[in-house]
């Protein structure tokens, strides 16, 4: 086996020039500048474009003008930046045009702060910008999978038209793992609805405008199937210990690896927990939860956020099962102390089963 | 009708071959725009048509329709197509430029579109000399959205948003696009042109047309502004609305060339050829042979390792690369690593820390809170770090002596001056590399190659790398030093 130590916003980039990525616009923040980075060393030397954009506006319209030109492109930014980008999000989605952003989360609301907060879910998950659409979210939560989503990521978008965001946190952008690349490039392909200046595309045009009532209608109701596909083909979440657990935890990104954590205390201590941990964000991974009703008394989502994602667990459950909730905000990181306190508690409100000197330590 | 004028009058009238044949924006008039009567975009459009035609650029064309009135601009254009949002249609069209060099992209926008929501992109992607076109079609107004004031609008001029008419004081002066751009290096051309009387058309045409051409030559961007008449919106007949462009409008956007550098221009140099799709690989060092070979040490494993180590200290101290080391040879030796900065705002108060695991099984959480090896380079890190450290753990401290708040008997001390230590091989600066060494001594599992390995990685300068084999070689016997002395 052969493997390289490298930060997650590093492999973001290898992978997806692998993955025949070959336009980046960006514009620099903190912590997502060294995706920028690594995209201006990369990028020319692979045959790509990159350019810093001046405005986060601005990034996000010249991917949609690569990507109507049908190039696979990507640009990388966190929380005040993905907020600027949420107009040309809301385009693409409308006018069905695929791109990957990396959105390497900070604290908000306003400026802030640099370090890791969960805050952009509601933003990126329920698609921040106007309109009937929806972003695919991909929630790495190691290295690997920072190299391994973004493939998947250009894969999806492509796939089904439509913008992929890479919902990562500081902590996995910033962090150093081993990491194993695939053996081959992808070769970039023209797709035959892109706008290339040829005359096999003369005919084609990008657009999200659709003037009539009915017409615009018919075009929502086109989207609304393409994400019921979506729904219905490409949820994924890892189940760690989950199946059979009573105490289900529920955490993506870094808290996903936390409570791998808590989730080995706890058990080593006779308490029957798991992970349930979302890989996509959306589509949400709602029937692994469901499945895991059966078993599972009570659900306990944390987040580095002041809950956001917890509505998406409530409906999936459909009020069958209690859902607790831990947050931790600011950049504060929720330590698998507090989180085994509290399924320590929890273990005493919905397992009265439990054996009296287990709980006795309570 | 003479056979002259005869073909001078289907020299003027036929439809240009960039046009469909038939307009589907208004069903019932398929040979009509949906354009008001005495409206400019419907000249402009016809001599934009033209200028592709005679270029004979159709099938490389990319037009990019704005927000506004011609928004519908694609209905009337038989080349490629695409519809922008409001005001970024320069950074679209950079975005289609840059990866498809060999098209023609020409942006289309009205003066709200470009000078007000567009300003930046207008302004940016001018400086950078993108090689695209701009026609401006500057009408004074917000149009489509019924006769709200606009950048362009001139003083006195009433609107819907300014019901007295403009004012300088309130509203502030009509903004010159043109010779706002004129200022930059990089544009190869910009002109003013109106559409006030056949003249005027006439010089527009033949502006336009040269826009177009400095793109299919490389040179660069160029701009077109264009004072065109909306009778609606005025309120005016087409007539009156024509010449109130040359009467009134030219008096405030006076018509001319801003910038003509079409002459010292040369095309761009092409970008680098892409490489082989075999080379990428290559390119991104994520070959085979730029991966680590992880050895398959089988005894290592078995020895259960769980190493949750916290080093900390200044910024400068070598505090990370003393964690990359540690990790690089983790992972050489065929362990799980990981390796985790703080980042941000404490490295730019001056101190600087980093969580590093090491196991022989898969790492669940790379945060190290309770690190069973703290690394504190000085004090400030003790302070905060060193209450966390387990039970049978180990501080090494860069200190003489340990201050004697953080005195604990459930865990080994090694209080040393590493600087010091450092000093007296060479340099003091290796004092990173010197605990790097004691610690390797009590986690005692990963082999020498490893660390020799992991050394040569992450440290590039040869100088570097002697000197700090020789601090590794120290911190391990000061270490031994310590453990017999514990011992005895």
């Amino acid at each position: 086996m052969r493997k390289q130590l490298m930060k997650g916003n590093e492999a973001i980039v290898k992978s997806a020039i692998l993955s025949g990525c070959r336009a980046f616009y960006g514009y620099p923040i903190t912590p997502a500048s060294e995706i920028t980075e690594a995209a201006a060393f990369y990028m020319p030397k692979t045959g790509g474009v990159f350019l810093q954009a001046e405005s986060e506006v601005a990034a996000i319209n010249m991917l949609y003008g690569a990507s109507s030109a049908g190039v696979r492109c990507m640009t990388a930014s966190s929380g005040p930046g993905i907020s600027l980008m949420q107009e040309g999000i809301s385009y693409m989605a409308g006018a069905e045009l695929p791109c990957v952003i990396a959105d390497i989360t900070r604290g908000g609301p306003g400026l802030g702060n640099i370090a890791s907060e969960q805050s952009d879910y509601h933003q990126v998950v329920k698609g921040g910008g106007h309109g009937n659409y929806h972003t695919i979210v991909l929630a790495p939560h190691s290295v690997q999978e920072m190299a391994d989503l973004t493939a998947l990521a250009f894969e999806l978008a492509d796939k089904y038209r439509n913008p992929v965001v890479l919902l990562a946190d500081g902590f996995i952008g910033q962090m150093m793992e081993p990491v194993e690349f695939p053996k081959r490039a992808v070769a970039p392909r023209l797709p035959h609805w892109a706008v290339a200046g040829t005359a096999d595309s003369r005919g084609n045009l990008i657009s999200s405008i659709h003037l009539g009532c009915d017409e615009l209608e018919a075009h929502v109701c086109n989207l609304e199937a393409k994400y019921r596909r979506v729904e219905r083909n490409e949820p994924r979440a890892e189940d760690w210990y989950a199946n059979g657990a009573e105490i289900v935890l529920v955490g993506y990104g870094i808290v996903g690896r936390i409570l791998k954590a808590v989730t080995a205390e706890a058990r080593a201590s006779g308490l029957n927990v798991g992970l349930l941990r979302p890989i996509t964000l959306y589509p949400f991974p709602s029937l692994h939860f469901q499945r895991l009703a059966a078993r599972g008394r009570v659900f306990v989502v944390v987040e580095m956020s002041n809950g956001q994602m917890v509505d998406d667990v409530r409906l999936a459950l459909n009020g069958v099962r209690p859902v607790e909730f831990l947050g931790r905000a600011g950049g504060n990181v929720p330590t698998h102390h507090e989180v085994l306190a509290l399924v320590k508690k929890l273990a005493k409100k919905y397992c009265p089963a439990l054996e009296p000197e287990e709980l006795a330590h309570v | 009708m003479s056979s002259a004028m005869d073909l001078e009058y289907t020299a003027a009238q036929s439809k240009p071959k960039a046009f469909y044949e038939s307009f589907e924006r208004k069903e019932e008039l398929r040979h009509q725009t949906h354009y008001c009567p005495g409206c400019g975009h419907g000249i402009v459009h016809k001599m934009l048509a033209r200028a592709i035609d005679e270029l004979g650029i159709q099938d490389r064309t990319i037009l990019i329709s704005p927000v506004g009135c011609s928004v519908f601009a694609y209905y009337y254009f038989d080349v490629g197509n695409v519809q922008a949002a409001h005001g970024r249609a320069p950074a679209v069209g950079t975005g289609i430029q840059r990866s498809r060099p060999g098209s023609i992209v020409i942006g289309y926008q009205g003066d709200g579109d470009l000078s007000a929501i567009g300003s930046a992109e207008i302004l940016h992607a001018a400086n950078r000399g993108e090689n695209i076109t701009v026609i401006f079609v500057n009408n004074a107004i917000y149009s489509m959205t019924g006769g709200q004031m606009a950048p362009t609008t001139l003083l006195g001029q009433k609107s819907t948003t300014t019901p007295d008419g403009r004012t300088a004081e309130h509203e502030g002066h009509p903004l010159h696009m043109s010779e706002l751009l004129a200022t930059l290096s990089a544009p190869v051309y910009i002109e003013r042109v109106g559409l006030g009387d056949n003249k005027q058309i006439a010089q527009a045409a033949r502006a336009v047309k040269r826009a177009v051409e400095n793109q299919v030559r490389g040179l660069g961007f160029s701009l077109v502004e264009v004072l065109s008449p909306c009778p609606t919106i005025w309120k005016m007949p087409p007539v009156e609305a024509q010449h109130w462009v040359r009467d009134v409008m030219e008096k405030t956007f006076p018509l001319g060339v801003f910038v003509d550098r079409t002459k010292e221009s040369r095309p761009r140099a092409a970008t680098n050829a892409a490489p082989a799709l075999e080379e990428i690989p290559r390119i991104l060092g994520t070959r085979d042979e730029d991966a680590d070979a992880i050895d398959d040490v089988p005894a290592l494993r078995a020895q259960e390792v769980d190493l949750h180590v916290r080093v900390s200290g200044f910024g400068g101290q070598g505090v990370l690369l003393l964690g990359e080391v540690l990790a690089e040879a983790g992972m050489d030796a065929g362990l799980e690593v990981s390796w985790l900065p703080s980042y941000g705002p404490e490295i730019r108060s001056g101190t600087s820390n980093c969580h590093v695991r090491l196991a022989s099984s898969p790492i669940d959480s790379p945060l190290v809170t309770h690190p069973n090896v703290l690394v504190a380079m000085n004090e400030p890190s003790l302070k905060k770090f060193s209450a966390g450290v387990r039970p049978g753990g180990w501080i090494l401290y860069n200190g003489a002596t340990l201050p004697a708040e953080y005195e604990r008997q459930d865990i080994r001390i090694l209080a040393r001056d590493f600087t010091r230590e450092a000093d007296t091989i060479g340099d003091p600066r290796a004092a990173n590399m010197v605990m790097l060494g004691a610690l390797l001594e009590i986690a005692g599992t990963l082999p020498q190659a490893s660390i020799d390995a992991a050394l040569r990685h992450c440290v590039k300068q040869p100088k570097w790398i002697d000197l700090d084999e020789r601090a590794l070689v120290l911190g391990r016997s000061l270490c031994k030093q310590f453990l017999e002395r514990g011992a005895a």
